[in-house]
């Protein structure tokens, strides 16, 4: 029981991190039908312009307020990731809408690789740690021995998940940017006949698919405290994973796909074996691409000519 | 636009000085923190960054003085050259033709000479390196290109655990000839049959997929393979790899020092070249086979099927061609020629372990693929060469350390540039940059517009 308690508490917040990565998939799959490679590695990225500006705000211009300068580097992180995905849609995307079916995907694998390996150049390949933010946290329950802890930045994550994707779902229900987003969603030749500027709303969704991969990546590096230019790959898998599980396009989807994928690996690793866990998550994914593509909340797509 | 290709003066520059400025701000932004502010380990392992404002500066600079030509001088003079072009006349000169009819059979012809050119300049030692590091490091990649050439470039299925059939054969030669003591040339079509086993059973259940599910599921069994290759440490030896594998024998006769070794017989100094040359020999000819097969089979039934299910699956279906049959084919075999490439390497390296078999390695693999041209093998094959000799080159180029520093590593720049030039060639060149291949038979004459020119399905 205590242990399931503490991979409960685990893989929810593991799960809150790929479901932040995942509902910038699920968006951008759901706008252009296209599969975005290099969102794994965005959100690495993001993780280095925040380790970067915590080690300023910290070292060099000596900020105490750990918690303050966490959510000063939240903001510059979600603005700089934001122009990055920005201009990558910009370059490496759009000038591909019309071209063949599998354009855009090697387009996003090549540009993962670039992220992945520009970081590698200009950071050095080793690992980046940072002294532990946040130490501490709640004793939830204390039997034989085994404690139960509720960490402050567990929290500060299940805290922090919650109030953007409350945000962001105002943002995509109730005001006209989300009515766009939604409209081109549909039909977007439609869409643009009615008037929603198309281009400027799909740079709009990669935008905000950025800035949440920019909150996640901002929690891993806190959460973890260490980060490392290869760390896009993985993540970036398992979100794809919890946006397929939860049905592609879908945004509850992303995050209910999210918070079960963070589960199922924190369980995997607690009763089964460590070793398989990232086997479990590709396995997941190949399962429910093949026997179920629609996920739990999408709908059924149907072929066209 | 169309009256005048002359540039206006006056608006148009201080337009192009806003616009260049512009992006300077951008690049600021995007280039500032990573580049510009380097995260170092201290001596206490404490991070600190360190400022690197002269690089950050010149990048920058670049790309301002970067588009400005680019708005002010490329553009308008390449828009002028289109204007004074008309028309491009559909056949190419006499002069190109005969080249690309002359290329592929002399270059074959240069590769059955090239140990013999190399020893004669360089001597049996000498030859090493120039043999080894590039004539077999490349011809591998040439061999897996046109492997995967199959399955991305003629099927239109993108593979991106293509590695994972390379493993397949790698470990089964590793793993039957270390424990059983069987031979290479026994283990060869052993490893290509395991492959395309593995290729039909994890091509079976994807093939209802789309191209880019088809895509990630792929990439999803091949990173199952490589975690599993750790993971099973009682087989595999996990992460450690298997080392001290047999090498190759000819005719049973082995390439060592011993008195019934190669040299021995044949009363040569001793040296290893000759094991080097006669491995340059056996993958050439296994590259050759996988040309010779991908070349006869483009012309029967099956091949056809690939080249129609690339430019339009539906049609395909609806024309009565059995789908899964065309698909797995394409797998299966893609998969065996991945297996004969793997079981070569392990038998070549004399150790294998799953750091050889990453994700990055498949991509690769597929940028040779999309970079030469998806379907064409003399492009494949070209791309091979620019993109593993040329890393091989920059290693060999001594001042490049003295500029970047003695701890240059040309490999972090070639898969730099291999994903630029992966992101250009989709943008500019969809079908390749060394050259593209058209299915090989069309209706009698072309419609108005080519099918590398629109969607697939239309035109």
């Amino acid at each position: 029981m205590e242990v399931f308690l503490q991979q409960l508490i685990n893989g929810i917040t593991l799960g809150s991190i790929y479901g932040l990565i995942a509902i910038g998939y699920t968006m951008v799959f759901g706008i252009i039908g296209m599969v975005n490679f290099s969102h794994g590695d965005v959100f690495m990225t993001s993780a280095f312009i925040a380790l970067i500006f915590l080690l300023v705000l910290t070292t060099v211009l000596g900020m105490s307020s750990m918690i303050l300068a966490l959510i000063i580097v939240m903001v510059i992180a979600m603005v700089l990731t934001s122009l990055m995905s920005w201009a990558i849609e910009r370059i490496a995307y759009r000038p591909l809408r019309g071209s063949f079916r599998l354009a855009p995907l090697i387009s996003a694998i090549g540009m993962s690789i670039v992220l992945s390996n520009f970081v590698q150049v200009t950071q050095g390949p080793r690992n980046k740690p940072i002294p532990p933010i946040l130490s501490g946290g709640i004793e939830v329950m204390n039997s034989n021995n085994f404690a139960v802890t509720l960490s402050y930045k567990q929290i500060l994550i299940w805290v922090v998940t919650a109030v953007l994707l409350a945000g962001f779902w105002y943002l995509v229900q109730k005001t006209s940017l989300g009515r766009a987003q939604r409209a081109c969603e549909q039909d977007r030749k439609m869409a643009a006949l009615l008037g929603v500027n198309v281009d400027r709303t799909i740079s709009l969704t990669f935008v905000m698919g950025a800035a949440l991969a920019a909150v996640a990546g901002t929690l891993f590096l806190s959460y973890y405290g260490v980060v490392n230019f290869s760390d896009g790959f993985v993540p970036g898998v398992k979100a794809f994973t919890a946006a397929v599980l939860g049905g592609i396009g879908s945004l509850p989807g992303a995050v209910i796909g999210g918070l079960l994928i963070g589960l199922i690996e924190t369980f995997w690793s607690g009763y089964f074996s460590i070793d398989y866990k990232d086997v479990a998550a590709f396995s997941i994914l190949a399962i429910v691409l093949i026997f179920m593509p629609q996920g739990l909340l999408g709908r059924p797509e149907v072929e066209k000519v | 636009m169309a009256d005048s290709p002359v540039i206006k003066h006056g608006s148009d520059i201080s337009a192009a000085v806003k616009d260049s400025l512009l992006s300077g701000l951008i690049a600021l932004g995007l280039f500032g923190p990573l580049v510009g502010l380097r995260t170092e380990q201290n001596m206490r392992n404490e991070l600190v960054v360190q400022g690197r404002w002269g690089l950050l500066a010149s990048v920058i600079g670049i790309i301002i003085v970067g588009r400005f030509l680019l708005l002010t001088l490329v553009w308008p003079a390449m828009a002028a050259r289109k204007e004074r072009a008309g028309p491009v006349s559909e056949t190419p000169s006499a002069a190109r033709q005969a080249v690309s009819r002359w290329f592929a059979p002399a270059s074959v012809v240069f590769l059955f000479l090239y140990p013999a050119i190399v020893v004669s300049l360089l001597g049996f030692q000498g030859s090493l390196k120039w043999v080894d590091n590039f004539g077999i490091q490349i011809l591998i990649y040439v061999m897996l290109g046109w492997g995967l050439n199959i399955v991305v470039g003629l099927a239109g299925l993108l593979d991106l655990g293509y590695v994972a059939f390379y493993a397949v054969g790698a470990y089964s030669y590793a793993l039957l000839s270390s424990h059983f003591g069987l031979s290479f040339w026994l283990l060869l079509p052993m490893a290509g049959i395991f492959a395309a086993l593995w290729g039909v059973m994890l091509g079976f259940p994807v093939l209802r997929l789309r191209g880019d599910y088809l895509a990630i599921v792929t990439l999803a069994f091949g990173e199952i393979i490589r975690l599993v290759l750790i993971n099973w440490r009682e087989v595999t030896n996990g992460s450690a790899g298997i080392s001290s594998i047999p090498k190759i024998t000819l005719f049973g006769i082995k390439f060592d020092a011993s008195p019934d070794g190669f040299a021995r017989i044949m009363d040569l100094p001793i040296s290893s070249a000759y094991y080097k040359i006669f491995l340059y020999y056996l993958i050439l000819l296994l590259a050759l086979l996988t040309a010779f097969v991908t070349i006869r089979l483009r012309r029967l039934p099956v091949g056809r099927a690939w080249e129609a299910l690339r430019e339009d699956e539906i049609a395909c279906r609806s024309l009565g061609i059995n789908t899964t049959n065309t698909k797995l084919t394409a797998f299966a075999l893609g998969a065996m020629f991945a297996g004969f490439a793997g079981s070569f390497f392990a038998a070549r390296q004399g150790f294998v372990s799953p750091e050889s078999f990453t994700f990055m390695e498949s991509a690769i693999i597929v940028a040779i693929v999309v970079l030469g041209g998806m379907g064409s093998m003399v492009g494949v094959a070209l791309a091979a060469v620019a993109m593993i000799g040329g890393t091989e080159l920059l290693r060999e180029l001594a001042f490049l350390k003295t500029i970047f520093g003695s701890n240059f590593n040309p490999d972090q720049f070639r898969m730099l540039i291999f994903g630029l030039a992966m992101v250009g060639i989709m943008i500019w060149k969809p079908r390749g940059f060394v050259s593209s291949r058209e299915p090989t038979i069309f209706l009698a004459e072309k419609k108005s517009i080519s099918g590398s020119l629109v969607k697939e399905g239309h035109g």
